[in-house]
């Protein structure tokens, strides 16, 4: 897109006008610092951004974040809120992986004394949580027990012994969304859900072993037990073949109901229904479903990764070696929320695709010892590079319907990136650095090489300035285990 | 190959070209395989047939491909060889698929879906074009 169209509203924010194109219902607003404005004008997600305001329904802006990058039809990195109940839920803009999210898990393990068994720690990871392409779960549950996760998600994993009360509050809707509908998933993404619960995937989903580098905030870090020096946890991974296959039976279904409802869309891929049709109220149902087996999925794999700090550490290191849950939350999800918008108190359907999740201070949803400091919200950058714990702010409550940016973002393709970089070299370089890497694919671990996103520390730093996420801490990878 | 890799940011992008609808379809489902990495095992052969209905193509190519995604994922079965007929009435367009193949010797990359982004089968001298985007 030519930037000559965007209008700057201050060096890290910019708006595209409902004047763009005639189909527009609200404008773009993008947060964004100039340098990361012309990345992105690079590929398609402007574009997509512009096509996104096409939703009926929608309120105040579509607002992009600065890791945005080029998907298919919403743009990664991209939050819309429609107005319940007559406006409407689009299943592309929530994404396939439903409920795809970033769990943080502390120890009080000091890395350097940890530092000779990280190479132990990162085999046991890799052996005791199941990655890889086809990669089946820690459990296998039955018919009806898979009825339980999708309608309880993590506290069915708490009836079952896999997590503590305290994973439950520290999770993103107490690891539970209401109002799920079992019966609106399909056979078809049920079967897929029985055999993979409880397994990481490939793709971009990891587990990382990380070093608290740098504290930016002593109150909001303390906490959330975050001490600098000492080993912390993340593990990224979604819903499955489950929630990919719930997104596909509903973006096919929804092909018919757009014209049923009348709706123009520049985007197939874009397709959506009234949230009070039938239709819309089936995918609401089906997701929030999909999104309680992401978040059972996300709790056992912290179950198998808590095994392999047992084993790894609990002989050498009488106290720390247990994993406390920081925070788990959610960057691909569709949820009925209450925002101030134009003076009104408005209920909304906030679409974030790519984004996360950022209450401010006093939000009554976050448990008790963080509605001081805001949700904490979990920035994993690019392999081999630094992620960051931030939180929300009043801010981003104000600006971006309770939102901040997911991750560093894409810069290069796949394809690209697989020609420029030898996987092998890259695990080697890796290690080299003092991380050690567990990984299925070597063609998979080039497709993920820290050049072909954007530089992490500057997206943080432009949220940071924007006001819509504050800095806590900083990590470091010294273990990777991917698919 | 009737089919290459495309430049897409995050995801996968398939441009598949043939004479006509049954080749577009044979060479899409040929360039997922070939995107997947997948490899199939020497063993014996077997085969599947598979029929769905739809207003239009293009929902037909989602729904195929979709449908091999998913017994590469759940049963381990690739599919290399394709007998595709189309029917077309006024309102609707039936498509029947008898597929060839074996179990999966491996495969590198799982694709999540088949989307409708920007999807249109077009028409040129030289037959039908499609790009198709894959998220992966």
């Amino acid at each position: 897109m030519n930037l000559n169209h965007l209008i700057k509203i201050s060096d890290y924010e910019w708006e595209i006008p409902r004047s763009y194109r005639k189909d527009m219902r609200v404008p773009v607003r993008i947060f964004a610092s100039r340098e990361l404005l012309e990345q992105v004008s690079e590929d398609k997600s402007l574009e997509q951004a512009v096509n996104a305001t096409t939703l009926p329904g929608l309120v105040g802006y579509v607002i992009v974040m600065p890791d945005v990058h080029q998907g298919y039809g919403f743009p990664i990195g991209g939050v819309a809120a429609t107005e319940y109940p007559h406006g409407v839920v689009s299943p592309g803009a929530i994404g396939y992986d439903i409920n795809c999210g970033v769990r943080l898990l502390a120890s009080g393990i000091p890395y350097e004394a940890a530092k000779p068994k990280m190479d132990t720690l990162a085999t046991l990871l890799y052996k005791y949580c199941p990655s890889g392409v086809g990669s089946e779960g820690v459990v296998r549950v039955s018919k009806e027990e898979l009825e339980h996760v999708l309608r309880q998600g993590s506290h069915w994993a708490l009836k079952k012994g896999y997590a503590a009360a305290d994973d439950i509050r520290r999770t993103e809707e107490n690891g539970r969304l209401a109002e799920a509908a079992p019966e609106q998933v399909s056979e078809r993404a049920k079967q897929r859900g029985r055999e993979q619960i409880g397994s990481l995937g490939a793709g971009n989903h990891f587990i990382e072993v990380d070093v608290i580098e740098e504290i930016f905030d002593e109150q909001a870090a303390s906490t959330m037990g975050l001490v600098q020096g000492n080993l912390a946890v993340q593990i990224h991974c979604g819903s499955r073949g489950l929630g990919h296959q719930v997104c596909t039976d509903y973006v096919q279904s929804f092909q018919s109901a757009v014209k049923r409802y009348g709706i123009e869309l520049p985007d197939r891929e874009l397709v959506c229904a009234p949230m009070d049709s039938p239709e819309g109220q089936a995918y609401l149902g089906a997701m929030r479903a999909a999104a309680n087996f992401a978040f059972a999925n996300r709790q056992l794999l912290a179950y198998a990764a808590r095994q392999a700090f047992e084993e790894a550490f609990a002989q050498n290191f009488k106290h720390g070696w247990q994993l406390t849950q920081v925070y788990d939350i959610t960057h691909n999800m569709g949820k009925i929320e209450t925002h101030v918008i134009e003076g009104r108190s408005v209920k909304v359907c906030v679409h974030r695709k790519g984004a996360t999740r950022a209450f401010g201070p006093g939000t009554p949803e976050l448990p008790e010892e963080y509605r001081s400091i805001g949700q904490p919200v979990i920035i994993p950058g690019s392999m081999g590079t630094a992620s960051w714990v931030l939180v929300g702010t009043a801010d981003s409550m104000a600006r971006s319907f309770g939102s901040t940016c997911h991750g560093a973002g894409r810069v290069m393709s796949r394809a690209k990136a697989k020609k420029e970089v030898r996987g092998e070299l890259l695990r080697n370089e890796l290690e080299h650095r003092g991380i050690a890497v567990r990984a299925g694919s070597m063609p998979g671990l080039a497709e993920e090489a820290p050049q072909a996103y954007k530089d992490v520390d500057v997206v943080v730093e432009t949220v940071s300035a924007v006001g819509i996420a504050r800095k806590v801490a900083r990590l470091r990878p010294v273990a990777i285990i991917k698919g | 190959m009737p089919f290459r890799e495309v430049p897409h940011t995050a995801d996968w992008a398939l441009q598949v070209w043939a004479s006509d609808l049954p080749g577009l379809f044979r060479e899409a489902a040929l360039g997922m395989n070939a995107l997947a990495g997948m490899q199939l095992s020497e063993g014996p052969r077997l085969s599947r047939s598979f029929h769905t209905e739809s207003p239009d193509a293009e929902s037909l190519l989602v729904v195929f491909l979709t449908e091999l995604i998913y017994y590469a994922e759940q049963e381990h079965l690739g599919f290399d060889q394709f007998a595709i007929r189309f029917e077309e009435t006024p309102n609707v367009m039936r498509f029947q698929v008898e597929m060839s193949g074996a179990p999966l010797e491996r495969i590198n990359k799982v694709i999540k879906a088949v989307t409708y982004h920007n999807l249109a089968i077009r028409s040129s001298e030289d037959g039908l074009n499609v790009t198709i985007v894959f998220d992966v």
